[in-house]
């Protein structure tokens, strides 16, 4: 046991001071939180002034009917079409909303400003024109005002997960990142580190020292070494991402609130607005982190840290085999497909299915299965799994990985001794079935 | 000390070691010999326990093969490679803690031996900023770094230029003066002559020779002798021996070769030629190694 610890402080060193770790190490998160940063300051700049609308309106139908919002005031004016144009050419923030006289013929309406205004902006005017018009035709109709009032349904969705302690507010949203982030981490560290045993290994044999290593060690000790070495690689990676980002984002988060917060307060004094509005205006984001704090990042950093683990043993032992079989990288392709294969079907699925379903028939398979669970289930998880499905997906991820480990190990002994033949299938089944 | 008994070792289609034993002496230089695949590999990774055989055992002192010997045998492998991105000191330590040193006798030693193979400044140095003589010297060291009992060489001067070759030579000598056993597998006949006392033949996975080198160039020895005189003789002349070769690349010292016919002795042959010719010298024809060995595996 000492010797693999020998050969796994090895494959962590030899590693771990590489420039290309210490780089990658800081890179990921400067780019999580730089997408983050770019996130927040589009979703700042884009609608904190408000804007101002001219209402000309030459049918009469629309007067003193629009309501202001939190970001949208309506001002009637009674001036020409071409004078208030001029001025909404000119300053900024003000848009002219022209209603035209035949507009019951046409439905003909323009909007004017010095520049385009943005989607939201335009719907809002549509949406509420709509309205107003229903209303009319309805009033019209003879259906009286009292009854029209009572008739307007509003519905807002406030997910609520029922949990031991109590109901929670669940954020689909949030829930979604949370698993999807895990999920596509692990995919992503299993490629990265499964390939770095395999070149590990190519390496070793390329290079002819496995011959001395394995007069020293036997096979398994060495397989064993690197796969638990750049395992320990991986996790070292993974929690200083997890320490660096969350430092960083905290950081920048706390930034964000104390700004958002001030602004709050400028908008409610200035306008007047109900800060029940400008709460659900300036704080998609704040909403965000208030969902996010109702997940359990404790118990989903740990099974993360399970399915990690647990994904990458039973992979990185076949990547393993594949690169004790092989004579060069470039040899591995034909072996890569079956090894690979699963774990981008669970993702493409995982995205697709899993994700607007997390309790169907596959899902449920995927994240027991244990080539597809440790991606299926991380995307599962912040959704609620039951106990008892998470207890077996991770005992068969367990029996999984002992399986792939004695599986590779089998090959991995003959492989690294064997050069210049061309491997197939049915080689690989002959190395596995020799005895020692 | 190694005593091999009855290996079979065989592979899906065939059979590498077929009943194979030999008895290896403590402090002899052993010269494993035999034609490329005739399964000497295959018998040194059972030695060193890299696999197992399918039948037959292995002793080292007495005791079964096992993995506490690890550390008693040194192994430098045809095929030989270092690590390419790792510092030389490193990775001397690393293999030589693999073979159970600790950090400090490490340490020790491989000071030790760089001093004495002036590769004092290699310590910071990649392999691949070494030439290859230079790596080989590297795999030697580090083979026999931990002080092995056995020491096990594949072609261990392949790679060398002759003066290094030299050195590692007398450092197989000196470790060998020290106690240690080695076993040397090489194609080499001239470096099996000058350094082996005894020497196995495997061919076509079977021993077909073993023993002292003495002992089995006596048995190749067939009554031949070279004679050294100033005018050549005729078969006509030899009632005791026939002729087998006339070497006249100078008129004043011919070389033949002749052997003897049964019966006869050497004294007899000498009896006839001394009325005939001036001899300037007479010697017995002893086969080298090389001969026996292509004699052997040709046979």
């Amino acid at each position: 046991m000492n010797k693999v610890f020998l050969i796994i402080q090895r494959e962590y060193l030899s590693r771990v001071r590489k420039k290309s770790f210490l780089i990658l190490t800081f890179l990921v998160p400067s780019l999580f939180i730089g997408m983050y940063a770019a996130i927040f300051f589009i979703y700042k700049n884009s609608d904190d002034t408000a804007k101002k609308f001219n209402v000309i309106d030459k049918s009469g139908i629309f007067e003193n009917q629009f309501k202001d919002q939190s970001n949208v005031t309506f001002n009637y004016i009674d001036a020409e079409y071409e004078t208030a144009k001029k001025e909404a050419r000119t300053e900024k923030d003000v848009f002219l909303l022209y209603i035209g006289n035949n507009f019951k013929e046409t439905g003909d309406v323009e909007i004017i400003a010095e520049k385009k205004p943005g989607i939201a902006l335009v719907s809002e005017i549509e949406n509420q024109m709509e309205s107003i018009l229903q209303t009319k035709k309805l009033l019209a109709a003879g259906i009286d005002t009292a009854v029209l009032n009572g008739a307007k349904a509003k519905v807002n969705i406030n997910a609520k997960q029922l949990t031991d302690e109590g109901e929670k507010d669940a954020s689909i949203g949030a829930t979604y990142v949370v698993g999807f982030l895990g999920a596509f981490l692990i995919y992503l560290a299993l490629f990265i580190y499964g390939a770095q045993v395999m070149r590990g290994i190519i390496e070793e044999k390329t290079s002819r020292i496995v011959e001395v290593i394995v007069s020293s060690v036997k096979p398994f000790q060495l397989m064993l070494g690197k796969i638990l070495g750049v395992g320990a690689v991986g996790l070292t990676q993974f929690l200083l991402w997890i320490i660096l980002s969350t430092g960083l984002s905290t950081l920048g988060a706390n930034a964000f609130m104390n700004q958002s917060d001030t602004k709050t307060e400028q908008t409610d004094t200035k306008n007047k607005i109900p800060t029940e509005i400008s709460a659900q205006n300036g704080g998609a984001a704040q909403q965000f982190f208030k969902a996010a704090d109702t997940i359990n990042f404790p118990f989903i950093i740990s099974t993360f840290l399970f399915y990690f683990i647990g994904g990458y043993l039973l992979y990185s032992a076949l990547f393993a085999a594949v690169g004790s079989a092989v004579d060069n990288e470039t040899e591995t392709q034909q072996f890569m497909l079956p090894i690979t294969l699963p774990l981008i079907f669970t993702f493409i699925l995982g995205m697709n299915v899993i994700v607007n379903n997390p309790d169907s028939n596959l899902s449920f398979w995927l994240s027991i299965i244990p080539f597809t669970s440790p991606i299926a289930m991380m995307i599962r998880i912040p959704f609620g799994v039951p106990a008892w499905q998470l207890a077996l997906s991770i005992v068969l991820l367990i029996a999984g990985f002992i399986f792939t480990t004695w599986v590779a190990s089998r090959i991995y002994r003959v492989g690294i001794l064997m050069h210049g033949k061309k491997i197939t299938y049915k080689e690989l089944a002959k190395w596995f079935t020799y005895r020692e | 000390m190694l005593s091999i008994r009855n290996i079979v070792k065989e592979y899906a289609k065939h059979r590498a070691l077929d009943d194979v034993s030999l008895e290896i002496e403590r402090g002899t230089i052993f010269g494993l010999l035999g034609p490329n695949g005739a399964g000497k590999t295959s018998l040194i990774r059972i030695i060193n326990q890299i696999t197992a055989p399918d039948s037959g055992e292995i002793y080292l002192n007495g005791e079964k093969l096992n993995q506490s010997h690890i550390s008693k045998i040194g192994y430098l492998p045809e095929e030989r490679g270092l690590y390419k991105k790792m510092e030389i000191g490193e990775q001397m330590l690393y293999l030589a803690r693999l073979k159970g040193l600790s950090r400090a006798d490490a340490t020790q030693r491989i000071k030790y031996w760089f001093e004495k193979m002036e590769m004092q400044t290699w310590w910071k140095k990649k392999v691949e900023d070494l030439s290859k003589g230079m790596q080989q010297k590297v795999q030697f060291v580090a083979t026999v770094l931990h002080e092995p009992e056995l020491i096990i060489l594949d072609e261990p001067f392949s790679g060398f230029d002759p003066v290094n070759a030299e050195i590692i030579k007398n450092e197989i000598l000196e470790l060998n003066k020290k106690g240690s056993t080695i076993i040397f597998s090489t194609h080499r006949m001239e470096s099996v002559e000058e350094l082996c006392k005894h020497i196995a033949l495997i061919h076509k996975s079977h021993k077909i020779l073993d023993g002292s080198v003495k002992s089995i160039k006596n048995a190749y020895r067939n009554n031949t002798f070279e004679i050294g005189l100033n005018k050549a003789i005729e078969q006509a002349d030899l009632q005791t021996a026939d002729l087998l070769n006339t070497n006249i690349s100078d008129e004043e010292a011919i070389v033949q070769t002749v052997k003897l016919r049964d019966g006869f002795s050497a004294n007899n042959l000498l009896q006839e030629l001394i009325p005939l010719v001036n001899l300037t010298y007479f010697k017995e024809v002893i086969p080298t190694i090389n001969e026996i060995f292509i004699k052997t595996v040709k046979a």
